[in-house]
């Protein structure tokens, strides 16, 4: 990348710069004609000269070569047509709104070419950093803030894109325009001309030492921005630490100061702008004082004709003009200038990791058998102590290896340059034949795998995170037809022009043959396979169980799954237990279900019956009105009002009680007791209609199992039902796709797999009964062979920022499935079993070897007594190789392992 | 069985009478009010301690392991509650309860019957009392057995 933004600009814009130079030239000289023509319009056809007499014609359009005398004079080329006096001038206004709207058009076409060039560059550029941030090497981002590269790339170099169009032709265009202005003046009189340079030369002098400070003012300006965008991010990222210690008033003050420096900065960079401003202005306006002294002076003693001066004048009047706005130029271009050169201070690096080294690689030769040769391996940190010394070892690749030593040994750091995560400072790592040290990323990022103690993950579904290592390269490309191909040609040419890529991040970039697969299905089970691997099908049948199915899919599961829910209703019965789900009967009150759900018997979709509004929904006030409820239902109200006051009045405020046992907040209670007592005064119908809908929402909540207040009686519940039925039947068209209906034999999409299977409630008085149930549905699940169907779904999660929807130990087991997903040559585990529970860790680290029982492994273990499993251990000690061989033989043999040993 | 007929029940029970009333209303209208069929555990030695119960209806026998099987060391009926101190120490419960018959129970979690007994100091004390016989209970049987053993 260039250092100099002009140079950046002139390498790859200069064609479109030159395409829109003539562009330029033709505008103004439209503008010069459309100057001039009024005065022919004024002296000719409205003030009639050349029309001696009514019928008077003239010649329009005469076309005249004139040729010097020597060569035949004046050639005639085209006779023009002759015209009258109206209509001549109607033909001249004619031509000159003609010539206005062609040079609107020309500048309407520079504007878009200006505009889409600037883009051009835009794009080019940013494409570029993120380009260089792919680049960077690991140890960088240790240095730098994301949210600071985020806005570098997103907002420091925006006003680049607007300036591109302006950088060369703006000069060119308003310094003619000055330069004519100029030449003018001194051939007018050469005093008088010598005053006007002076007075630019001035300006031009003066201004840009002024400026200096600006510039200063506008790189601290453009610092402090990006600090305080880095400082946000680490407000929210230290989200947890800031509320643990209460130092949320030091951030502030930390965010207070900051702004406080940026306004500082700001008040003296407007300062300084509007005092330049006004110096300007007033050197501008001195050279007319100085045309009229002077230049009155030299016509008084008659050294020059009045006419002259009044041409000087009125040459000068489009001299400031050209020349503030080149100064304005100036000053935007050294804006961008130091923001260009503030970002590429921190992109131009000489670490880079070469272009070639990430270059797109079909089928790369990928080691498959041999031995892993570390020699010589060396590795210098930051500080410049040595991490690793002269690490020399060999083992088969095929082979289980651990690497053991205390955390200080560099055992982390031994990985990572295995794994080609950190260059060594010398020596090599070789696979069978390939040095890995030098060899592409298509060859690292293929035969090796590497999971650390924490993971990342993408903000997206499980499954996209499972077969995210396997997205080298397009494999199969996306098909486009019509519209949509054209669309992509767009695209195409433009990324080709922009110096972008030009893969299809739209292809199906998911390498089958990588994960040893032919095509999706078969990926599916092999997914299903590693995520036994890692314990981590039970967490997902888990998170698939408590997932709606997408409208638009699964429609043969549907079916399987109303399959389940007979299923699973036998299955209660024949264990007895069929009193355990209160199942819904559209002709029965199911007390284990809340008013709400009874009345709707639906899962609302959307917000218009979420059961926060329901009282406040018109059609569900005209059900009630309808069916008689409103009355019972605002009594039950009161009860239940009173009942919370009762018990919730003496808590203080913000008590857990009320967020989970109280149907009224604690900041309303003093609101629902003042109703309370006017209802009592005046009876439920002498309170206003707010009071009466805050009443009538309450009971919607009430499960009458769980909360035994005993306000919903037979009767009620009978009317409950009547109301139900009314309100299925009524149901206007708009609000049809609101709820979807519980349905014994359909499947509802709105509601959870578990909910659509035992389609009913849980009832809440029988002890156990969750986790019974629970238990009975898996088993019935399993019976059915819908299990691997119900996983799947729970692929479809969604993990969160960073994975954060997801416990600790499911993100990393998540990490590992997706490093055995790729089938590495060499799957390296730097302690990344850390976060599992002890019993998980041993399972799991048992299944991985069983897995890959041909396959190589290098492990990085936290503790020695760890490694009895692998084939060989390579002990650690301040970098160096201590030791290795077998485990037992050094368990007999070897001191240092033997000291770890003792150490536990 | 309703909410009113709970706390009718409650204030029988020496732990919870001085409680204000609406205090103890509260406690039963955030427990859980659950159905046990006989040979169904209440409580499970090992499992760390989550919450409390009262019985309201029905009988439950207490056993620890010994060498040979189960060895049932209490009985417990009506308006007895398990589990009040164990929650107040965050150790593995000590003992198995199990229904011999159908159980009516409430099941008082941890937290709301910690932040009950903060509300209330006449419950505390009321603890405290029910701690301090059991500990004098303890000595005195330790004398015994150490007397008997001389």
């Amino acid at each position: 990348m260039e250092r100099s933004l002009f140079r950046y600009i002139l390498r790859f814009s200069r064609r479109d710069q030159l395409l829109i130079v003539p562009l330029v030239v033709a505008s103004m000289v439209l503008y010069f004609l459309s100057l001039d023509l009024p005065k022919t319009i004024i002296n000719v056809p409205i003030q009639g000269r050349g029309f001696p007499d009514p019928d008077s014609t003239v010649r329009f359009l005469q076309l005249t070569l004139n040729l010097p005398e020597f060569l035949g004079g004046a050639w005639p080329l085209f006779g023009g047509f002759s015209l009258e006096r109206m209509p001549y001038l109607l033909v001249l206004s004619l031509a000159f709104l003609g010539l206005i709207v062609a040079n609107g058009l020309l500048k309407f076409q520079i504007n878009t070419m200006k505009g889409w060039m600037g883009e051009r560059m835009l794009r080019r550029l940013r494409y570029a950093l993120v380009d260089h941030i792919l680049r960077f090497p690991l140890a960088r981002f240790r240095r730098i803030k994301s949210a600071e590269l985020a806005t570098m790339v997103k907002d420091e170099v925006e006003p680049l894109g607007g300036f591109v169009g302006e950088a060369l032709i703006t000069p060119l265009f308003l310094g003619g325009q000055a330069l004519t202005a100029l030449v003018f003046i001194v051939y007018q009189h050469i005093y008088l001309g010598m005053i006007a340079v002076v007075m630019v030369a001035v300006q031009a002098g003066i201004i840009p030492k002024m400026r200096r400070r600006l510039l200063t003012l506008a790189k601290q300006r453009q610092l402090t921005a990006r600090q305080l965008a880095g400082r946000i991010a680490e407000v929210s990222d230290g989200a947890v630490e800031i509320h643990a210690h209460d130092t949320s008033n030091f951030e502030r003050a930390d965010v207070a100061a900051r702004l406080g420096r940026m306004f500082r900065i700001r008040f003296e960079y407007y300062q300084r702008k509007f005092l330049i401003k006004f110096i300007n202005n007033f050197l501008s306006q001195l050279t007319p004082f100085l045309f009229y002294t002077v230049g009155g002076y030299l016509v008084i003693v008659g050294r020059l004709d009045i006419g002259a001066l009044v041409a000087v004048i009125a040459a000068y009047k489009d001299l400031p003009t050209p020349v503030k706005e080149l100064i304005d130029w100036d000053q935007q271009r050294l804006d961008v200038q130091i923001k260009y050169t503030q970002v590429m201070e921190q992109f131009i690096v000489d670490d880079l990791i070469p272009a070639e080294q990430q270059a797109v690689i079909d089928r790369p030769a990928l080691p498959t058998q041999g031995k892993i040769c570390g020699s010589n391996l060396s590795l210098v940190d930051e500080s410049g102590s040595k991490v690793l010394d002269g690490v020399s070892f060999e083992v088969d690749l095929a082979s289980h290896v651990a690497i053991v030593g205390r955390p200080d040994s560099g055992r982390s750091e031994l990985a990572q340059v295995l794994a080609r995560l950190v260059p060594p400072s010398s020596g090599t790592v070789t696979i069978g034949e390939i040095d890995m040290t030098r060899a592409p990323e298509a060859v690292t990022g293929r035969a090796l795998a590497y999971v650390g103690a924490t993971s990342y993950l993408f903000p997206t579904s499980v499954r996209e995170n499972l077969v995210y290592g396997l997205k080298h390269r397009p494999v199969r490309e996306a098909g486009y037809e019509g519209e949509a191909l054209k669309e992509r040609e767009f695209q195409l040419r433009e990324a080709q022009r922009t110096g972008g890529t030009t893969l299809d991040v739209d292809a199906d970039w998911v390498d089958y043959e990588s994960a040893g697969v032919s095509n999706a299905e078969t990926l599916e089970e092999r997914i299903l396979d590693v995520l036994k691997v890692v314990e981590l099908e039970g967490p997902m049948f888990e998170h698939g169980l408590r997932s709606a199915i997408e409208p638009d899919r699964g429609g043969e599961l549907r079916e399987r799954l109303l399959g389940a829910r007979e299923a699973m209703r036998e299955r209660l019965v024949s264990m007895g237990m069929q009193e355990w789900v209160e199942r819904f009967d559209p002709a029965r009150y199911n007390r284990n279900a809340s008013l709400a759900e009874n009345l709707l018997f639906g899962a609302p979709v959307g917000k218009a019956f979420d059961v926060e509004n329901l009282a406040a929904n018109p059609y569900v006030m005209q059900v009630l009105e309808e069916t008689g409820l409103t009355a019972d239902l605002l009594s039950v109200g009161q009860q239940l009002a009173a009942t919370m006051v009762e018990l919730f009045s003496d808590l203080p405020p913000g008590h857990e009680f009320f967020e989970r046992y109280s149907f009224i907040r604690h900041e309303d209670l003093p609101n629902v007791k003042a109703i309370l007592a006017r209802a009592s005064e005046f009876g439920l119908q002498g309170i206003g209609a707010p009071e009466r809908m805050q009443l009538l929402g309450l009971p919607f909540k009430l499960v009458s199992a769980r909360h035994r207040l005993g306000l919903i009686d037979e009767a009620l519940e009978g009317r409950v039902l009547e109301a139900r039925r009314y309100f299925a039947t009524r149901l206007p068209e708009n609000l049809r796709r609101s709820v979807e209906f519980f349905d014994p034999t359909r499947y509802t999409s709105a509601a959870s797999l578990q909910d659509n299977i035992l389609f009913g409630k849980i009832v809440s008085g029988q002890a156990n009964a969750a986790e019974r149930i629970g238990e009975l549905l898996r088993h019935v699940l399993g019976e059915l062979g819908l299990r691997p169907l119900v996983v799947r779904i729970g692929l479809d999660y969604q993990v969160g920022v960073g994975g954060a929807r997801l416990p600790a130990s499911e993100r990393q087991k998540i990490a590992l499935a997706r490093a055995l997903l790729k089938r590495p040559a060499l799957l390296i585990l730097d302690q990344a079993l850390g976060v599992l529970d002890p019993a998980s860790q041993t399972a799991v680290s048992r299944k991985i070897r069983e897995e890959r029982k041909e396959a190589g492994i290098v492990w990085v273990l936290q503790r020695a007594d760890q490694a009895e499993h692998v084939h060989s251990i390579l002990v650690l000690e301040r970098g160096r190789l201590a030791e290795q061989g077998e485990f037992e033989k050094l368990k007999q043999t070897g001191q240092a392992l033997n000291k770890l040993l003792k150490e536990g | 069985m309703s909410l009113e007929q709970e706390v009718e029940m409650m204030r029988q029970i020496p732990l919870f009478a001085r409680i204000a009333p609406a205090m103890q209303k509260l406690l039963c209208f955030g427990s859980e009010r659950l159905t046990y069929d006989p040979g169904q555990d209440l409580v499970k030695i090992g499992e760390m301690a989550d919450a409390a119960y009262v019985i309201i209806d029905g009988k439950a026998e207490v056993s620890v392991p010994g060498p040979n099987g189960p060895v049932v060391v209490n009985s417990l009926g009506k308006n007895e509650v398990i589990g009040e101190i164990a929650i107040f120490i965050d150790l593995p419960r000590t003992a198995t309860v199990t229904a011999t018959t159908r159980i009516e129970a409430l099941r008082i979690s941890k937290d709301l019957f910690i932040n009950v007994v903060r509300q209330n100091p006449d419950a505390a004390i009321e603890l405290i009392r029910v701690l301090a016989m059991r500990l004098a209970n303890t000595t005195q049987q330790l004398i015994k057995s150490t007397a008997a053993r001389k």
